[in-house]
Parts: C-alpha cells; structure tokens; sequence
C-alpha cells in the first residue's frame, strides 16, 4: 500500500525553487540566445564542439542547485529527488545545455555507494563539480554489469562510451570489471593516460564522449562486485531525471506548436482550426501529462523509499521516452516547411528529445523489463 | 484508494465506518439473475427490480445522497458521497440501477429546479424508486446537441410537446425524463428549455417508447416518440430559453466534471475477484496466461507482453493524472486534467479491450451465448460495447475539440 503524500511531495520549498528555477531559465536561456549559441554551424560536417555558458553554471553553482540531491551528511541541502525533477523539467524545458542533469545522475550513484569515497566525491559536487557516469560499454548496453573498462592493481583499463556532457565534467564515475567482478571508480577529468574523444552528435544542447583508459589512476567508489548493485539501485533516480529532462521539452514543443497553429494562416484560417493540427496537438497534450503525472509518482516513491521504484521509474521512462517521440515529429510536421529548417528552434528540442528517448534505455526496452517484472520471465 | 480514510474529519471517519459496518451486514450478495455489464443495459424488469431493492436498501441506510439537501431526502453532508462509493467499491457491491438519474438528473434538478419540485422528485430518483432517463440527442441532434427539433408549445399553465427522441437508455423502464427541447424557433441555442416530463404515466397517452438494439443484441436503449404530450410548467427547469444552460449542468455530472459526486457501487459483485473485470490489466494478464499463442503462452509472447505493459503504464498514468489534479503547483492549467477524464477513460478501456482479441486467438469468435468462449465472452462483449461510450456524453473527436479550444486555446472548428 502507497505511503506517498498526496501532492508528490512537493511542497512550499520544492514549488519556490522550481518557479526560480523558471524564472532563471526565462531570464537567461531563451530559445533564440540558445540557438544562436550552439546551432551557430549548420554545416554536416562542422568541427565537433562542447558549448555551453560556464558563468551560467558558475551561477548555478552558487544557486545551491548541485547540492539539491546531494544528502545533508554529505554536505549538500538533501531535498528530496522531486526537488530535482522540477529542475530538470525546466532545464528540459529550455534545452539547456549544461552538466546539471549528467551531475544529478552521477549524484545518484554516488549515493548509492554509501562509501568515504563516495561521500567525499558528494560534498565537491555539493561545491559545484561537474560530474558524470561513464558506466556504458560501446555496444550500448544498459546492464549494470556490462562495462568495457577493466581494472588492475588499482588502475583503469578499457574504456567507457556515451559519456553525457563529458567535456563539461571535472570527474567520471567509472564501472569496470575487476577480478571480483564490477566495481565503481572515480576519475578526475585531467588524469594522466585518459584519451577524450567527443563524438560527433546530433543533439546540439550536450556534448558526448568516449573515455579510453590506458592505465589511469582512480579512486574506488564501490568495490569489485559491489558496481552492479550499486548501479541498479540507482537507475530509478536516473530514469525519473532523464524523463523530466523529456517532459521540460515536451512541453516546450507542445505549446510553440499551439501558437504557431494560433497565428499561421493558410486557407483562410489559422491552423489550428483544422482538426487534424488540433487533434493530435490534443493527444501530444494528453501523453505529457500521462509523462510527468508517473515521473512526479516515480521521484516521490523513491523519496518515500519504496519497493516499488524501478516499476514505477520504468513506467515514467517508457511513457516519456514514446510521448518525445511523438510530441517531436508533431511540432516538426505541424510547422509544415519551416519546422523542417535549421532556422527553426524546433530541431532543438527534437533532438535533445531523440537523444534522451534512448538513453538508460527507450521505451520498448523499459517495457520488456517491465513484463519481466509484472508478469514473470517468459518461458 | 490507498488515500481512502487518510484525510478524513471525525465525522467523515464516523460515516466511514457506518458505510462500512452497514455493508458488511447487508450486502446483498450474489444476484438471482444474469446482470449485464452495467445499468444502460438492464432488460430484464426482474434484474431491475433486485438492483432497485439494493438502491433502496442503501438509500435507507445514509448512503446515497448523502450530500443532496435533506429537504431533498439527502443527506445534508459535503463530501460524504465519495467515503460512501469507496466503501461501496471495497465492499464489492452491485451497480445503482438508477444511473441516469444520479448522475445526470439529480444534479440538474438541484441547481434549476424548483424547490417544490426538488422535493417532489429527488427522494424517489434517490431510492431508486422513479427510474430516470435522458432525453437529449435526436436523429438530427447527436454531436450537434442543440439542434434540436423536438419542440414544447406554451399552452397556458402547460407545454404541448412533439418531437422525437433517440438512444434513450432506460426508457423502457423509467418514471421520469429530463428533456432538452426547442421553445422558440428563433435562436439555435436561446431557444432551448428544459424540463422534467413524467414517462410511465403518459405511455399509449403520448408517450411511445420502442427499442433500438446495440450492436451487441443487447438492448437497453429507445427511441422515444412525443405526440402532443402535455406538461405543467411547474416542471421546467429554469427560465424559457435557458436550457442550452441547464444541460451544461447535466453535460458536466455526466462526463464527471461536476460539483456532486455521483453515487456509484463500482458493480463487482458480478464476480468474487478482481479478475474478472474487462478493464483490468492485470485481469488480461491473467487471461493471457491461460491462453495459448504459437507455441507458447499468450503471456510469454514478446508483442502481448509490450501491449499489456503499455496499458498498465497508461492505467498508472491515470491514476497518477487524477492525483496531480489535485496540486495546482503541479497542474499547467486547472481543467487540463478534468476535461480529459471521460476521453482518456473510456478509450483505455477500449483499447484494452481490443488486446483480448489477440490474447484469445480463435477463442475469440466465440459469443457470450457459447460455454467455451474464454472469460465468459465478457472481453469482446465489453470491446462491442466499448464503442457506446466512445461515441456517447460528447463523442471522443468533439472531447478533442473542447481540449484543444478550451485548454490549448486553439481556434474553434466551427
């Protein structure tokens, strides 16, 4: 039986630190000025970069907005992880490019893991170091104990790929194998015998890497066969951001694509007019809230602790991973001709929401393991 | 419902507990004949009757209308009606028969009738005693509601009425309509009235009630014909012309988007357990156990599984939709959530229904009237008649408009 509080947990200080957030989004992060940062390039084959605004994050630092999940022992505010989600929405929400989401994830292990290490590596993100997971194999596996780093005598091996916003991150949180199975490690951004190699991407509003590991000293976060658990016990925070960030853009491209139906005129009337703009414009409406109503339900039961987190995470990733896709190709259709240009915004939000839609696993992949869980393994 | 009791005041708490320990000595157990799936099905009178007896015997014990003035035969409460339907459910009861009348009539009456008049109808629509019915749609009025042509001639301290009414649920059975006609031919939707019109009396006086049959071979729903019908004013409800006003009223109880909460029993007492309700996930999971599917179970086919888990994920979603409803920090505007109850709802339903289909594989071709069609045939009966209530209260394609306009604020398609 549910214990949650019947308003998500979201309360006076949780609803005052998303408006701020809003208004900080608002004030600094309007699509235009977003746009004319990071799609400065059309050009296919254009020098890969990592762009981002740091006097922006430096003020995000002193917002206190890292140490909002950060526990209180570890030296952060210890709100609960709906605090986070309402950020994540709104950093969603303007396509914000940035290491904030990548370090709540991070964040998420490193609580996990329960470890000195662990909690000491909490209390400099508390302080603002950007931090991300690079626990993903080339192969794109999302199992917790699938990893391509390796570790011997204390020193890393391999390698790790699709690291989200890599390049804006001080550290790396590590999965690899070790004799004893998987274990979690700490890496400093700077080490020695660490190759960064950015990919080439499409979502324009983050950068991804791959890390390769010849040899790099790290610090143990979570002991060999310690790394899977540690992993899958925080996946549901992980999923529940990941569909806040679609939810934030969702939106977004929900309500651009109302006023655009609202002033375009073709055949005598705005396009709203015709029920097939309005129509699926109403079923993208309906998917949102589907959206965010599980994900504020997955941040509150792991907030309240319960059994139920990864059933309820995996519902909130499938439903915001399908809703993406679909408020996505309707806000690119329904602009007709010049939703379809670089000029547009539009292609902003679509590919950070096709970029996100995949990531920890897309919807299908949610709901396989769902029925593994709710119906019992197939024969 | 894990919230049911949580927030309640002691006399909420108190009521609570009355609902409970009534139902637990007087549940009126399994029922003498075969129910059909819901009230606007009801055919036979002796199945009516039964639920009737049930209605009343609630009715008596405090727990239907509980929040209805007592001058009314109410219960003179707030908020007691819904402790009363979340004990009813728990309690697995039968449905209330008197459906139209509850959920539709009663309100209406409340905020436009007379208060003689309130006190005259309410106590009996209550009871169960005067079955009610609607008479809103026409042959040429169906998503176009205000088309109407059934028309009410003022003839002194009476209305001559004519006119013909269509899909009338429970005509068949009721004492008693709420009609929606034309006063004045002069404005399309001022010149709308509504009234209250007595059925069974005026029957062969007036009144011609014939069946229409569903798609399913059930009945339940009429046709109802109005030959010089004559009714005494004090049985309008509300001004001359301001009917289009009052059906709004009706139009919002009956997509659940009004102020009184409908009494409603939750009708499991069809069976012992959850199972065996079509518009339960985990009941189709169940089935789909049970079902074979190239080899293997139903329940083990990748494609079943993804559908059976997407419509668990749209059911949590609902449930979830209905608690954020209620956090205004959370709502991006406040009817966003409300408007979409009855679409989302019914088309869940539905397409939940339509996976049966593949679960039951050939099975399926077997109707109710067949001992081996699986789960009784009660999934591709309840699919067939999922339909009644994506067309009917406002078809799915006009909730997209009224969303769309009234939410989105998007041009109106008219």
């Amino acid at each position: 039986m549910s214990e949650q509080p019947k308003n998500f947990g979201f309360g006076e200080d949780e609803t005052m630190l998303r408006d701020s957030a809003r208004k900080f989004f608002q004030d600094n992060c309007s699509a235009d000025k977003i746009h004319a940062q990071v799609a400065h390039d059309p050009e296919i084959n254009r020098p890969i970069e990592c762009i981002w605004d740091r006097d922006l994050w430096q003020q995000i630092v002193e917002l206190g907005w890292t140490a909002v999940c950060v526990p209180e022992a570890a030296g952060g505010i210890g709100m609960p992880l709906v605090a986070a989600v309402a950020i994540a929405e709104e950093a969603g929400k303007a396509a914000f490019p940035s290491p904030l989401i990548s370090t709540y994830c991070a964040t998420a292990v490193l609580t996990a893991c329960g470890t000195d290490a662990a909690n000491a590596a909490l209390g400099d993100i508390a302080g603002g170091t950007a931090t991300t997971l690079a626990i993903t194999n080339q192969k794109g596996s999302w199992h917790s104990s699938d990893t391509d780093a390796t570790i011997i005598d204390g020193k890393l091996s391999g390698s790790a790929w699709f690291v989200q916003d890599a390049k804006k991150c001080d550290r790396f949180v590590v999965s690899a194998r070790g004799e004893n199975g998987v274990g979690l490690y700490l890496v400093e951004a700077s080490a020695a015998n660490l190759d960064i190699t950015p990919d080439g991407i499409i979502d324009l509003t983050r950068d991804q890497a791959h890390l390769t590991f010849n040899g790099v000293d790290c610090i143990e976060l979570a002991a060999a066969g310690e790394g899977d658990r540690v992993i899958d016990a925080a996946m549901p925070t992980i999923l529940t951001l990941i569909s806040s960030d679609i939810v934030g853009s969702g939106e977004w491209l929900l309500q651009t694509t109302v006023e655009y139906a609202k002033t375009r005129v073709q055949f005598d009337r705005p396009l709203g007019f015709f029920q097939a703009v309005k129509h699926p414009l109403v079923n993208v409406m309906l998917d949102i809230d589907r959206a965010k109503s599980l994900t504020y339900n997955a941040a509150c039961s792991i907030d309240a602790g319960e059994d139920s987190i990864e059933l309820n995470a995996r519902m909130a990733k499938s439903m915001a991973s399908d809703m993406g896709v679909f408020a996505a190709s309707r806000a690119v259709q329904f602009h007709g001709g010049i939703g379809f240009t670089w000029e547009c915004y539009v292609h902003l939000f679509f590919k950070r929401i096709m970029h996100n839609h995949v990531l920890f696993g897309d919807a299908k992949y949610q709901r396989t393991l769902l029925a593994d869980m709710v119906i019992g393994k197939a024969a | 419902m894990s919230e049911a009791g949580r927030k309640d005041t002691p006399e909420q708490a108190e009521f609570r507990q009355h609902c409970r320990d009534w139902l637990a000595a007087n549940h009126p157990g399994r029922p003498p004949v075969r129910l059909p799936q819901g009230a606007l099905e009801l055919s036979d009178p002796d199945a009516l009757h039964w639920l009737q007896d049930w209605q009343k015997s609630a009715y008596d014990a405090g727990l239907i209308g509980c929040d209805y003035p007592a001058a009314c035969g109410g219960g003179g409460q707030e908020g007691f009606q819904a402790i009363a339907n979340q004990e009813m459910m728990q309690a697995k009861t039968p449905y209330l028969p008197n459906i139209i009348g509850m959920g539709m009539a009663a309100p209406t009456i409340l905020f436009h009738a007379q208060d003689e008049v309130k006190a005259e109808l309410l106590p009996r629509l209550l009871s169960g005693e005067d079955i009610w019915c609607q008479g809103f749609s026409e042959p040429g009025a169906g998503s176009d509601l205000a088309n109407q042509q059934t028309f009410a001639e003022r003839d002194g301290d009476n209305w001559v009425i004519n006119g013909h009414k269509v899909w009338t649920s429970l005509a068949h059975f009721a004492e008693w309509m709420i009609l929606l006609c034309r006063t004045s031919k002069d404005d399309k939707y001022n010149g709308l009235s509504y009234f209250v019109v007595p059925i069974k009396d005026n029957l062969n006086k007036g009144v011609t009630v014939r069946p229409l049959i569903k798609m399913t071979g059930e009945t339940g729903f009429n046709e109802v014909i109005f030959d010089n019908v004559v009714v005494n004013d004090r049985y309008r409800l509300d001004e001359v012309g301001a009917g289009w006003k009052v059906a709004m009223t009706t139009l919002a109880h009956e997509r659940g988007a009004g102020p009184m909460v409908t009494p409603a029993s939750g009708g499991m007492a069809l069976e012992e357990d959850e199972s065996a309700q079509t518009s339960s996930v985990h009941a189709l999971i169940d089935l789909a156990r049970q079902q074979e599917r190239n080899g293997k179970t139903a329940a083990d086919d990748p494609l079943i599984r993804d559908d059976l888990m997407k419509m668990m994920i749209r059911q949590a979603a609902f449930g979830q939709n209905s608690r954020r409803m209620g956090v205004p920090a959370l709502t991006d505007h406040p009817m966003r959530i409300p408007l979409q109850f009855k679409l989302v709802a019914t088309e869940l339903a539905q397409d939940l229904q339509q996976i049966a289909y593949e679960v039951e594989g050939a099975a399926s071709s077997l109707y109710v009237n067949d001992d081996n069609s699986p789960a009784n045939g009660r999934w591709t009966l309840a699919y067939m008649n999922s339909f009644g209530v994506t067309i009917a209260a406002g078809a799915n394609e006009v909730q997209r408009n009224i969303l769309g306009e009234r939410v989105l604020g998007l041009p109106k398609s008219k």
